[in-house]
């Protein structure tokens, strides 16, 4: 019970002293919305809130299940083959440091009217990175006695992958996958901002702007860090159910 | 052959090993020959960095010696083989698996005709050997140093293997601790017979366990020096500061320095 009402009490908090702020200084809503004004701006368009916050979700999940694909496959390389991984890290990181809000217009014409292939692509681009990385240095921080245990006993290089290399990655693997969360986000709402005609929560906030509804814009922003929020903790159960090993007991 | 007993289990023979380092050529092992025999169990002393750990792998078929043989149960050795055991300094646990499962880990990969109540019952066995009955479904985070290192011991021993290889693999535990893992190591030679190997920098592991004690010289590492270790049929710590012992310790002090000397010279 704790463990929501906690985090439960720090939220209501939050808010209240929120709307505190933006009352003792009678900031008009243009400058600075309260919560107070947020609600009936959701509510206004709540529709379109459950239509878009769906694009931006299932796009935002797609991507990252690529990230993870390519950035589980490539750390392996990296992991396995030093020649390779001094070939692939530097690339990968003069790649990894473009802003990706400068890749969206090039990828936005590269694929012209493929609104959903362009949301996808930056949210995968701006978060397999840390992926990538993580499992490299899972995998080559590997002891070398481990490997020696079983191939001592005669097993095959990938018998030893998924019986060790594999298993001891999880916990670097899943901190990663924390951090990719969020980034997938920033790479969705990113092309869906600056996308014309686009769709999702990004087109959302875009239209709030346009129009000047201003509380239409911070209900956007707490649509998106709650689907933030839901989908870092589904990374978190995922943790626990493969990588709950990693745990210590606190006490 | 000839100058090696036929049933003598591991026979190394004229082993030469070189390693190639960005600096240059680093030969280790020079013309190094013994042998140990059948349930026999021989421990390996020298000084830091002569090649000790070297020798463990050519055995266990991780290296390939640059010149010279090594024979297991009269097989030359090319690649590793699943009749060898191995443990070293760190235990080497699984952390995501408990400890009979960590056990049980050579029957998954060595052919076996054995079903999995049998594994399990395998793994029971050795693990109330060594005094980690009903720590079984225990995470290896859960247990102590010593418990870790008995664990690993039975997964050693699990696959029933011809050759036991020992890498230090009781430097990292306290002096008591030790002792206690130095009898465990008796018990088991006395319920699963073994033929093994043990490299340490303890002369009082030395003699206490092992049969002959065989003193490796400075880099490039080859027999220096060897001693037969009488034993009793039940040995007692107390045996260790026997006059005896104490003769035999000073002697393989005297070897081991030696040989630092020695290997001091060659740098």
């Amino acid at each position: 019970m704790r463990h929501i009402l906690v985090p439960l009490y720090a939220i209501i908090i939050f808010l209240l002293l929120w709307e505190l702020l933006v009352w003792l200084n009678e900031w008009p809503n243009y400058k600075m919305a309260s919560p107070s004004d947020i609600w009936p701006a959701f509510w206004k368009f709540k529709g379109l809130f459950f239509q878009y916050g769906w694009d931006t979700l299932w796009r935002t999940v797609v991507g990252l299940f690529i990230a993870v694909l390519c950035g589980v496959f490539l750390g392996m390389i990296m992991g396995f083959s030093k020649v390779l991984r001094e070939a692939i890290y530097p690339l990968l990181v003069g790649f990894n440091a473009i802003p990706k809000a400068t890749v969206v217009p090039i990828i936005a014409l590269m694929f012209v009217g493929q609104h959903d292939l362009n949301t996808i692509l930056i949210a995968f681009m701006i978060s397999f990175f840390p992926i990538a990385v993580s499992v490299s240095i899972g995998l080559s921080t590997l002891e070398p006695e481990y490997r020696d245990i079983l191939r001592s006993l005669g097993a095959s290089k990938s018998l030893i992958f998924w019986k060790i290399a594999l298993p001891k990655t999880l916990p670097e693997f899943f901190g990663a996958l924390k951090v990719a969360v969020t980034l997938a986000f920033i790479g969705t709402n990113l092309m869906e901002i600056v996308s014309p005609h686009g769709r999702g929560l990004g087109a959302l906030f875009d239209s709030g702007k346009t129009n000047s509804d201003y509380p239409l814009m911070f209900a956007v922003l707490i649509a998106l860090a709650l689907l933030g929020i839901g989908l870092y903790y589904v990374v978190v159960i995922l943790e626990k159910i493969f990588a709950g090993w990693a745990e210590r007991s606190t006490d | 052959m000839s100058l090696y007993k036929k049933k003598d289990t591991i026979i190394i023979k004229d082993v030469t090993h070189t390693y190639k380092t960005e600096t240059g050529l680093l030969p280790v092992i020079k013309n190094l020959s013994m042998s140990v025999p059948e349930n026999g169990f021989t421990a390996v002393v020298g000084p830091s960095g002569c090649g000790k750990s070297t020798l463990t792998k050519l055995i266990s078929g991780l290296l390939q010696p640059d010149e010279g043989e090594v024979f297991l149960s009269g097989e030359k050795i090319t690649t590793p083989r699943p009749t060898v055991g191995m443990a070293f300094q760190n235990p080497v646990l699984l952390e995501w698996r408990s400890i009979i499962k960590n056990v049980m880990l050579p029957l998954e990969i060595v052919p076996n005709k054995l079903n999995s109540l049998e594994k399990e019952q395998r793994a029971k066995q050795l693990l109330s050997l060594v005094g980690l009955e009903g720590f079984e479904q225990k995470k290896p985070s859960e247990l102590s140093g010593g418990m870790r290192q008995r664990a690993s011991l039975c997964r050693a021993l699990v696959h029933k293997p011809e050759v036991l290889i020992l890498d230090e693999p009781f430097g990292a535990l306290d002096a008591f601790t030790r002792e206690d893992l130095w009898q465990v190591m008796h018990n088991l030679r006395k319920e699963e017979p073994f033929t093994g190997i043990l490299i340490t920098h303890d002369l009082r592991e030395s003699i206490f366990l092992a049969d002959e004690v065989v003193v490796l010289s400075g880099r490039p590492t080859s027999k220096q020096f060897f001693v037969k270790v009488p034993k009793s049929k039940t040995p007692k710590l107390e045996s260790l500061y026997s006059s005896k012992s104490i003769d035999m310790l000073k002697s393989l002090r005297k070897q081991i320095e030696i040989a630092q000397s020695q290997q001091e010279q060659n740098k």
